[in-house]
C-alpha cells in the first residue's frame, strides 16, 4: 500500500472517531456514534496490518485475541454501579501501553523509521520520552485511582509534609533525566524515567479523596489522551495525534465541568486534601435541634398526596443499589398521575454521568432524567423533593454560609420544593463533613435506613 | 511513513491544534447525561495507539521490541473491546418512554 493510501484511510478512521463523539450529542444518535468508533477503529488496524514490515500476523493475531477476550469479558461482566473502577482500569491500559510502544520503538527504532539504535533523531527522543512520562504516570495514578474507588486503598486523602514541594522536586528530575536520555540514548536512564514517573503518577493520586474521583477520573482520561499524542509524535502519525487530541480535550473539558459543579478550581482538586471521609463529630453540635424522623408509610403517604415529585439521586443510591427499587416507586407514582422527575447534579456518583447510566439501566426514560440548570428552577412549583443518597448537592449553606468550605458550589435547590424527603443511613455528614441546616427544617422529613430497602418499603405501602 | 525532520514536526503540530479545537467543540456539544459513555468511548479510541503496537509487533523473529510490540498490542486490545462494548451496553440502556411507562396527561 503506498504512504498515500495509508494516509487516506488513516483520516477515514480519525474522521469515524470524531463522529463518534459527535453522536453523543444524543441518545438516540449516540449508538450509531460507537458504530462509527468500532469501523474507524477497524480501519486502522487492518490499515497498519497491511504495511510492507508487519509480517507477523499469527503473533499480532493472538495477542488481539486475547486481548480482546478479556476486555469483552470484562464489559460484558461489569456491574453499571462499579463503571468508575472499570474506567480508572482501562485508562490505566493505556497508559501502560503507551510506555511499551515508546519502549519498543526506543529499542527498534527502525522499524520506525526514526533511526538506529544510538543515534535516533533528537526530536523522536524527546518525543518519545514526553509520552513515556505521560503514559507511566497516567497508569500508576489509575491504578491507585482504582484502588480507591473499588475501595481496597482507602478514600481517604493522604496528605504529608512537603507533599507539593517534593512533587515538584520530582517532576524535576524527570525534566533533568529526559535531557540526559536525549543526550546518552541509555536504556537504563530510559526505564529510571519510567519508574520516577511512576512513582509521581502515585504521589499525584495520592492526596485527593474519594469524592473528588470525577475530576480524577476525567483527568486520568485527559492524561491518556495527551500520552497517546505524544507517541503520535514520535511516529509521526496523524490518526494517533489526532485521536489523543480528541480524548485529551474530552478529559479536560469533563474535569473543567466536574471542578465547576463543586465550585473549585482543577488546581485546587489536584493538590487534594479535601475530600476526606470526616468522622461525624459535626452533628452532635447539633444534638439540640429536632429532626422530624418519618418511616416508609408516611413518605408513601406524602408522595401519594402530591402531584409533583422530584427524585434527587446520589452516590448512595449507587452503593445501595437502589436503582431499580426507585424505579418501581417512580412508576406507582406515575399511575397515580403524578409528575415524577429525576433531578441530577452535575458531580452526582463517582464519575461524570454515573447517575444517568444508573438510571437509565433502571428503564427509566431519558426524558424525565435532568440536569441541575434544567430543572432548579421548577422546585418551587415542587410539592415533593426525594433525596435519596444525596447531602451536600442539596446542602443550602452552600448559597448563604461564607465560611462553608462548600460555599459556592451550585445546589439543587431542594429546600424550595413544599417538602423534602432525605433517604439517609444515619445523620452522618456529607463528605464534605459539614452539616446540612436542611435535616432540622420543620418541612423536612428524615427517613433513616438502607436507600434500596426503604424504596422497597415505600413500593410496599403505595401498593397496598 | 516518511523520514523525521522538522518539516514533518510542524505538520504534526498543526494537526495537534486543529484537532484540539475539533474535539473542544464535539465534546462542549455532548449531553452531559452521556458524560459516561463519552469516557468509554475515549477510553477505546484511545486505544488507537495500537497502531504502534502493531507496528513494533510486525518483524519477523524475536527480539525486546518486538515482544513490548505484542504487550503493546494486547493491553490495547483489551482497552478496544472492554471500552466499546461497555460503551454499548450503556447506550442500549438509554431508552425513551415506552408503552409500559404510560405517558402522563
Amino acid at each position: 500500500m503506498s504512504s498515500n493510501m495509508v494516509a487516506i484511510l488513516y483520516l477515514i478512521s480519525a474522521l469515524l472517531f470524531i463522529f463518534a463523539l459527535r453522536g453523543l450529542s444524543h441518545p438516540e444518535s449516540s449508538r450509531m456514534g460507537n458504530i462509527f468508533g468500532i469501523i474507524g477503529m477497524i480501519i486502522a488496524v487492518f490499515t497498519t496490518l497491511m504495511f510492507k514490515s508487519v509480517l507477523s500476523y499469527y503473533e499480532i493475531g493472538a495477542a488481539i485475541l486475547i486481548g480482546g477476550a478479556i476486555g469483552s469479558f470484562i464489559a460484558l461482566r461489569i456491574e453499571m454501579t462499579a463503571l468508575p473502577q472499570l474506567v480508572a482500569a482501562f485508562h490505566s491500559l493505556v497508559g501502560l501501553a503507551a510506555v511499551f510502544v515508546a519502549a519498543a520503538a526506543f529499542y527498534d527504532p527502525v522499524a520506525f523509521s526514526i533511526g538506529k539504535v544510538g543515534s535516533i533523531k533528537t526530536a523522536s527522543l524527546v518525543e518519545m520520552s514526553i509520552g513515556t512520562f505521560i503514559g507511566a504516570i497516567t497508569f500508576s495514578g489509575s491504578v491507585l485511582a482504582f484502588g480507591k474507588l473499588q475501595g481496597t486503598i482507602s478514600g481517604k486523602p493522604i496528605v504529608f509534609k512537603f507533599q507539593h514541594l517534593i512533587n515538584a522536586l520530582i517532576f524535576l528530575i524527570i525534566i533533568f533525566l529526559i535531557v540526559l536520555f536525549v543526550i546518552k540514548q541509555s536504556p537504563t536512564i530510559f526505564w529510571t524515567i519510567v519508574i520516577v514517573s511512576i512513582l509521581l503518577g502515585f504521589l499525584v493520586v495520592i492526596p485527593i479523596g474519594g469524592a473528588d474521583m470525577p475530576v480524577v477520573v476525567s483527568m486520568l482520561n485527559s492524561y491518556s489522551g495527551w500520552a497517546a499524542c505524544g507517541i503520535g509524535f514520535t511516529l509521526s502519525n496523524n490518526l494517533l495525534i489526532i485521536t489523543g487530541a480528541l480524548v485529551g480535550a474530552s478529559g479536560a473539558i469533563l474535569s473543567y465541568i466536574m471542578s465547576k459543579g463543586m465550585n473549585r478550581s482543577i488546581i485546587n482538586v489536584v493538590l487534594g486534601g479535601f475530600g476526606g471521609e470526616q468522622d461525624t463529630s459535626a452533628s452532635k453540635d447539633n444534638s439540640d435541634k429536632i429532626v422530624k424522623q418519618g418511616n416508609a408509610e408516611d413518605a408513601a403517604y406524602i408522595m401519594k398526596n402530591a402531584d409533583s415529585v422530584i427524585i434527587v439521586p446520589g452516590y448512595g443510591m449507587a452503593v445501595a443499589q437502589a436503582q431499580h427499587a426507585l424505579r418501581e416507586m417512580g412508576d406507582i407514582l406515575k399511575k397515580e398521575g403524578i409528575d415524577v422527575r429525576y433531578a441530577i447534579h452535575p458531580v452526582a456518583g463517582r464519575m461524570p454521568g454515573h447517575m444517568n447510566v444508573l438510571l437509565a439501566e433502571a428503564n427509566v426514560p431519558y426524558e424525565e432524567v435532568l440536569e441541575l440548570d434544567e430543572i432548579n428552577h421548577d422546585f418551587p412549583m415542587t410539592e415533593v423533593s426525594f433525596v435519596i443518597g444525596a447531602n451536600d448537592v442539596t446542602n443550602p449553606a452552600a448559597k448563604t454560609d461564607e465560611s462553608s468550605p462548600i460555599f459556592g458550589m451550585p445546589i439543587l435547590d431542594v429546600e424550595k420544593s413544599q417538602s423534602v424527603l432525605f433517604v439517609k443511613r444515619s445523620m452522618a455528614t456529607g463528605y464534605s463533613g459539614v452539616d446540612n441546616e436542611l435535616f432540622y427544617r420543620d418541612n423536612t422529613t428524615m427517613l433513616f435506613g438502607d436507600a434500596k430497602k426503604m424504596c422497597e418499603d415505600i413500593v410496599k405501602s403505595l401498593s397496598a | 511513513m516518511e523520514a523525521h525532520s522538522s518539516e514533518v514536526f510542524v505538520i504534526g503540530l498543526t494537526v495537534f491544534f486543529l484537532a484540539c479545537i475539533i474535539g473542544y467543540y464535539v465534546v462542549w456539544s455532548v449531553t452531559p447525561a452521556l458524560h459516561s459513555p463519552l469516557m468509554g468511548v475515549t477510553n477505546a479510541i484511545s486505544s488507537v495507539i495500537i497502531v504502534g503496537a502493531i507496528l513494533a509487533a510486525g518483524p519477523q523473529g524475536f527480539d525486546t521490541s518486538k515482544i513490548f510490540g505484542l504487550i503493546g498490542v494486547v493491553l490495547a486490545s483489551v482497552n478496544i473491546f472492554g471500552g466499546f462494548l461497555v460503551t454499548y451496553r450503556m447506550l442500549s440502556m438509554f431508552k425513551k418512554k415506552t408503552k409500559k411507562t404510560k405517558e402522563k396527561e
